[in-house]
């Protein structure tokens, strides 16, 4: 499979009250076409900067990204992303055909963006509720149709923030399902941050733990999981359960232990080290607060 | 500290800008005085005694005027917001009632009550009862339902709910009520003192020193200081909104 | 149904016949029973011939004349106020320089500009054009400049994310989502409009509602005061309901509505 983003030693600080602070320091991963990758990592770990970075919504520090080859200044044309605040990012006063529509409209003929907008609500599942406004659906409804204004737009990568994070557990199992057949289905290229460890496991092809601020990538897990999973089935699997343990383990700063795991032995010590800066990093982050206030 | 600097500037420059234009013969100048006389205009009248008793005798009805409204409108609120059945009744009369605007009824007042200041603040405190009326209303329909179940399982008993619950949460909008009422009433006052004259008031020092005279600098400079009157009065009441009700993210969220 | 109507207009029906009772058993020449009131308005504005509705002279003369001055200045303030609010809304560095300047302008009471204004123009209806339009911009200039402001940051990356070009943002998601606020604003600067537009005709006019006001007020003609007063009512009335019906239908989108009573608490 060709690469389809490349994302190089991409790092990202910011001016804070007392002096720089680097949120990315460094991350490097390539995502191939038609891969699903999660990215998990600590909350507050810079995932969203990561992911606003690569979308062009902030210009990171330093690093480069390329997609599909051509390197990415500013937000590039065939990138659409799924935030995950579904109530804010749907607009309130079109209905549910026009949401999916209206990026469409710099591109498309009416009837063809109709067309297309009303294939990408019959793909999530929603094909009989165009008319109605977002608010009259359900979180869960409405994240499908985010999902679906996305997909119609015909992405070369889709980047999800924390998509389910907002919806209830029952939903957030449809809506994985969902995302898994969708995407597979249109062979789609998908980033997805998470900071749920069981969602990256059963959605990704491959999980890149990141560690705290200023976070580098710990791990790239290969999730060697049939491609076919189900929320019972897949979770109780043993490959599932060890996975979802070592991601954890990771996660808090442990050292990997088995699925031959970690590009570049650097980056396992990196992983190592993680715990210790990690609670450096809180403890300056109360410190601050104790200052501030 | 960027957005003051930058503030203080936009100000300059439009004083500089209405300097320019008015100096250079653009705007005729009889008419429109340029602002380096009006503002040294307005820095002698600050210093004139007849002028001060002119703000303070506006300011008074103002306190007057709201202070009556508050005490009319609120009480009243608190029962049309209660009662569905009262609040409907009286639909029709509110209804009829609050489009009439008060300005219509000056002549009417005047022939009535006379040019003395009661005439002004009736008229303001008619203005201004709709305001506070509407916003005690609203705010006992807005009443989270949750607060009152919360309170009636605790055993409180309907006077307790509406004195410890229902009136703590209504008072940011009761509040946001008055300032509106504040704002309504220097509108009224000072047109009234504008329409009659006689008796003192902003509005008619500006009445007096525009048609006698025609000193147009003092007239602006009357106009201003009604503005920095207006801006005073809003910036009391949110200031006392925010000090209050600290709790509320209604006055809060609000710049 | 019968038994709501009849609760609605109970009260009001019971408070006219009692003015009436009292007005006539007083017999003070200041307030006149409501019947004849109603005579005189009749008789003021509806005795005109069958091919204009009914509507008599002074209909064309006074009526017509306010209520175009009112609409033209209003309708200038809005757009006049929309297109700098959305402008000043969503450029902070504009916000910063204009918004002392801004905030000061609407503190201004706009009668106190009624001096001004008739030296700059003369008693006629360019000074109370201006008397209205500049009276009423603000409120419909803030309310739009905060609407504008409030787009929450998710739609703004939604839209850089879509490319969405700058006429597609600004029509498409700024103008919409800051069209609750432009309502509130065009709501209080309407009922303002009225306002400003009896007080520019009660000082510099030569006919319109407000300037039969004062001449009914010099001949003693209560009657016709009352019923001028009424009339202002009336016309209040009729255009706030206009605009809620304009506004229930543009912002039928919104999830909640509450248009029955819906005050202002969002900076007027």
């Amino acid at each position: 499979m060709p690469t389809m983003l490349e994302v190089t030693d991409l790092g990202h600080s910011y001016r804070a009250k007392d002096g720089v602070h680097e949120a990315i320091g460094g991350v490097s991963f390539t995502v191939d076409a038609g891969e699903l990758v999660c990215v998990v990592g600590p909350s507050g770990c810079g995932k969203s900067t990561l992911l606003r970075s690569i979308a062009g919504l902030i210009s990171p520090t330093r690093g480069s990204t390329t997609l599909h080859g051509s390197p990415v200044q500013g937000v590039p044309d065939d990138l659409a992303v799924v935030f995950q605040d579904y109530s804010r990012s749907l607009f309130p006063w079109l209905t549910v055909q026009r949401n999916v529509e209206f990026p469409l409209r710099r591109s498309l003929g009416r009837a063809e963006r109709q067309a297309r907008a009303a294939e990408a609500l019959d793909w999530v599942g929603l094909s009989g509720v165009g008319g109605k406004y977002t608010w009259q659906l359900s979180g869960g409804m409405q994240q499908r149709v985010a999902i679906a204004r996305a997909l119609a737009y015909r992405p070369a990568l889709l980047l999800m923030d924390e998509p389910f994070a907002s919806v209830d557990a029952q939903t957030r199992f449809e809506l994985e399902d969902l995302l898994l057949r969708v995407t597979r289905e249109h062979a789609s290229t998908v980033l997805v941050v998470t900071h749920d460890i069981d969602e990256s496991v059963y959605l990704g092809d491959r999980i890149l733990v990141l560690s705290g601020a200023p976070s580098k990538v710990v791990a790239d897990l290969t999730v060697d999981l049939p491609r076919e999973r189900d929320q019972i089935t897949t979770r109780e699997s043993e490959a599932f359960v060890t996975l979802r343990s070592e991601t954890a383990r990771l996660l808090h700063g442990g050292r990997p232990r088995s699925t031959k795991p970690v590009t570049s032995a650097n980056q396992a010590e990196d992983g190592q080290t993680v715990a210790s800066r990690w609670a450096d990093a809180e403890r300056a982050e109360t410190g601050r607060r104790a200052t501030t206030t | 500290m960027r957005a003051f600097t930058r503030g203080t500037a936009g100000l300059v420059g439009f004083l500089a800008l209405g300097e320019v234009a008015t100096r250079s013969g653009l705007v005729p100048r009889a008419s429109l005085p340029p602002p380096s006389v009006v503002l040294a205009g307005l820095a002698g009248l600050l210093a004139d005694e007849t002028f001060l008793l002119d703000v303070i005798a506006t300011v008074l009805a103002l306190v007057i005027a709201v202070a009556v409204a508050s005490a009319i409108a609120v009480p009243l609120g608190l029962v049309l917001g209660g009662n569905p059945a009262v609040r409907q009744a009286t639909r029709a009369v509110v209804e009829f009632l609050r489009p009439i605007p008060s300005v219509a009824l000056i002549p009417l007042a005047l022939v009535l009550l006379g040019s003395g200041p009661e005439t002004k603040i009736a008229l303001a405190v008619y203005a201004s009862v709709w305001p506070i009326l509407f916003n005690t209303v609203y705010a006992l329909d807005e009443l989270d339902g949750l607060l009152v179940e919360t309170a009636r399982a605790f055993g409180c008993g309907r006077l307790r709910v509406l004195l410890s619950v229902a009136l703590p949460s209504a008072l940011p909008f009761v509040l946001t009520g008055v300032r509106l009422a504040a704002t309504t009433s220097l509108v009224v006052l000072v047109s009234t003192e504008l329409l009659t004259g006689g008796n003192p008031g902003i509005g008619e020092f500006i009445l007096e020193a525009g048609s006698g005279a025609g000193r147009m600098d003092l007239v602006l400079a009357g106009t201003v200081l009604a503005g920095i009157l207006g801006y005073l009065v809003n910036a009391a009441f949110e200031g006392a909104g925010r000090r209050l009700l600290g709790w509320s993210a209604l006055t809060r969220g609000r710049s | 149904m019968r038994n709501l109507f009849l609760r609605r207009w109970a009260l009001f029906a019971a408070l006219v016949a009692a003015w009436e009772v009292a007005a006539r058993l007083a017999d003070n020449p200041f307030f006149p029973p409501p019947s004849e009131i109603a005579g005189t308005a009749s008789g003021l504005w509806l005795s005109g011939p069958v091919d204009r509705l009914f509507l008599s002279d002074a209909v064309f003369s006074d009526v017509l004349p306010s209520v175009g001055r009112l609409l033209l200045g209003w309708g200038l303030a809005a757009v006049l106020g929309v297109a700098l609010g959305v402008a000043i809304g969503r450029s902070p560095v504009a916000r910063h320089y204009l918004g002392p300047l801004l905030t000061f302008a609407r503190a201004v009471p706009p009668p106190a500009l009624v001096p001004v204004f008739l030296v700059l123009f003369r008693v006629g209806t360019p000074m109370q054009l201006a008397t209205i339009t500049l009276g009423v911009l603000w409120p419909i200039l803030l309310n739009s400049a905060d609407g504008a402001r409030s787009i929450d940051a998710t739609k703004t990356d939604t839209a850089v994310v879509f490319r969405i070009p700058r006429a597609q943002w600004i029509l498409g998601v700024v103008l919409p989502g800051a069209l609750p606020k432009i309502f509130a604003g065009l709501r209080v600067s309407l009922s303002l409009s009225l306002v400003l537009m009896v007080v520019s005709e009660l000082v510099g006019s030569t006919n319109g509602i407000g300037f039969k006001l004062l001449v009914a007020q010099r001949e003693f003609d209560f009657p016709q005061l009352w019923a001028g007063i009424a009339l202002l009512g009336v016309l209040g009335y009729l255009l706030n309901t206009a605009l809620l019906t304009v506004e229930r239908r543009m912002l039928a989108w919104q999830p909640r509505q509450e248009f029955v009573v819906k005050p202002t608490t969002a900076g007027d």
